[in-house]
């Protein structure tokens, strides 16, 4: 009762102001303009994220699974030495990678960024660089075959110019082809980041430790490093999450000689044994989640991103 | 001697110390380590008749070429290829306009903005297969038949609509709302203003999210894999193909899909500086 006198004395308030201004919270046109990639990002990913760790906890046998609470998806999944030896080799090839991405794409990037003076010629590598990568990544797997292969072009050029008498057989279907193929689809994730943060760089920051009488190295590992962070901090996350998600690269290169965590995943979700891809699933989750929030430790990325 | 040059170049005017060089050197080996493999590729597409999927030629031929648009071949090729042409229009367009909203959005803080940035981030750097087994399990939990248009689109915008939305994010940096303020003062309603300024001011931006958008979905195979349903695309196709048989035409499709690109791209380049030109010419700067 005592509501009414009070949306009395609102009216004449209310219909001075104009319709566009109705009294709405500001930040009702934000959730207008961001609803469609919120639905599609809850609906599609949050919603079936949450459906397969609940599906973990399932039971099942030959005919299907049921919803049982168990343990034993996870016990068998964490006591198979097959388990801890995929998560390591991956996590190896992560870290190989990783490290040689780094130190390419940063080198590239810094070299593209102070080192080429002209912004066309820049734009002519940028360009150079990013055409392979509107190739398709399986393609471009497999392009490496005829060139690594026993009578690849790789080989005999080596034997050609003298520099081996029989062809290398460690080249194709080996952890070597497995890691060059990586780096040949990953590098421009790592030089992209990083080649934007080194363009923010404001160039009078380098002029006044030069000024000051800092050496080259010195420029680079106290100004410059620290201040591409960001862009390194990026290029890893990417190149990290990349190859720990990774099925097709292991498969077609490595000859069998190697798994990777989710072509092990892949091969249960064929074999419809869901409740145990789904433990997998998890786990590689959580392990990935862990690295990209120990990554993200090191800068604040949504503050750099928005701004 | 030129004074406050774009960009700190080291050593300007005193010959490009040794860093130049070595650095350079490396630049040049990494576009041999690029696309080393991609000219074998291009040559061997060309391999003759009896040759196989290794050195040496045996011949020149484009049998290869016409073997990807002959019917009853294991893969259907120029099929999948209209599939997955089709499906990134669809996506790159979806793309565009859900990133494009949402990055003007962001511009503010709103309640929620902070989660769904995670939410944005997690669908990026979650292992691909698995965000087309969650939406798989979804599908077979509700009894749906997972396909082309349906599941597989989702399953490809969770990848792309992170990406656009970061893409965005650079874009509206750069964007200066001084323009915006000036049109409210002109008069414009919020329509006029979004579709005479704010949208032309960000339109290369926009076409490169497109395009970037197209590209991803394009070459999408691993969380499309398991919600394909009965129609392939053309990655899955490709795929397909080469656990089942290897053939120079594996080879042929990497050389048409490369110089596929290459036309999409110039197109798309064409465009973009065909605006800044125009709007050089205008006076506007960005």
């Amino acid at each position: 009762m005592t509501l009414i006198p009070e949306t009395i004395r609102a009216l004449p308030r209310l219909r001075q102001v104009r319709w566009p201004a109705l009294r709405l919270p500001s930040w009702t046109a934000s959730w207008l303009q961001v609803s469609p990639l919120a639905f599609v990002l809850i609906a599609l990913f949050a919603l079936p994220t949450i459906l397969f760790v609940v599906v973990s906890f399932w039971e099942y046998d030959r005919t299907g699974i049921y919803a049982a609470f168990t343990l034993d998806n996870y016990r068998d999944l964490l006591t198979t030495p097959a388990t801890i030896r995929v998560y390591v080799s991956s996590l190896s090839f992560a870290v190989i990678v990783w490290a040689i991405t780094l130190f390419l794409g940063f080198n590239i990037a810094h070299f593209l960024i102070f080192h080429v003076r002209s912004s066309a010629v820049r734009t002519v590598l940028f360009l150079l660089c990013a055409i392979p990568f509107w190739t398709s990544g399986i393609i471009r797997t497999i392009a490496w075959i005829p060139f690594l292969g026993r009578n690849g072009a790789f080989n005999q050029m080596l034997i050609g110019a003298g520099i081996t008498s029989q062809p290398l057989e460690f080249l194709l279907f080996s952890n070597f082809a497995v890691v060059v193929t990586y780096v040949n689809l990953f590098t421009l994730l790592m030089v992209g980041p990083i080649a934007n943060s080194l363009a923010k760089i404001d160039p009078a920051l380098i002029e006044a430790a030069r000024d000051a009488g800092a050496s080259r190295w010195r420029i680079m590992v106290e100004v410059i490093v620290p201040l591409s962070k960001t862009g390194i901090a990026l290029g890893s996350i990417l190149v990290f999450t990349q190859v720990m998600g990774d099925f097709f690269v292991v498969k077609a290169m490595s000859g069998g000689q190697s798994a990777s965590i989710v072509s092990a995943l892949a091969t249960e979700i064929q074999a419809m044994q869901y409740p145990p891809a789904a433990a997998n699933a998890v786990v590689l989750v959580i392990f990935v989640a862990i690295m990209v929030a120990l990554m993200m430790r090191v800068v604040d990325v949504r503050k750099e991103l928005v701004k | 001697m030129m004074v406050g040059g774009q960009s700190y170049s080291p050593g300007i005017g005193t010959g490009r110390p040794w860093t130049f060089y070595a650095l350079a050197t490396l630049f040049g080996l990494f576009l041999l380590f690029l696309y080393g493999p991609m000219l074998v590729m291009y040559t061997l597409s060309f391999q003759g008749l009896h040759g196989g999927v290794t050195f040496p030629m045996v011949g020149f031929s484009t049998v290869w070429f016409e073997d990807i648009v002959k019917p009853d071949q294991m893969a259907n090729i120029p099929v999948s290829f209209g599939r997955s042409v089709a499906l990134a229009s669809i996506v790159s367009l979806l793309t565009i306009g859900f990133s494009v909203a949402a990055g003007l959005a962001f511009r503010r803080r709103f309640p929620g903005s902070g989660l769904l940035f995670y939410l944005a981030v997690a669908s990026l750097v979650m292992p691909s297969l698995l965000v087309g087994f969650g939406i798989g399990l979804g599908f077979k939990a509700l009894g749906w038949k997972t396909d082309l248009f349906t599941s597989a689109l989702g399953a490809q915008l969770t990848w792309t609509l992170p990406f656009g939305l970061f893409a965005m994010f650079a874009v509206v940096n750069r964007f200066n709302r001084a323009y915006e303020e000036a049109a409210n003062d002109l008069g414009a309603s919020p329509w006029q203003r979004f579709r005479y300024v704010t949208l032309p001011i960000l339109l290369p931006g926009i076409i490169g999210v497109g395009m970037g958008a197209f590209t991803l979905s394009y070459d999408e195979y691993a969380r499309t894999t398991l919600v394909i349903g009965e129609r392939n695309t053309l990655p899955l196709e490709i795929y397909a193909l080469i656990s089942s048989a290897s053939s120079p035409m594996l080879f042929a499709i990497g050389t048409v899909t490369t110089a596929a690109s290459f036309l999409v791209i110039g197109l798309t380049l064409w465009r973009i500086f065909h605006i800044q030109k125009r709007r050089a010419g205008a006076g506007i700067s960005k």
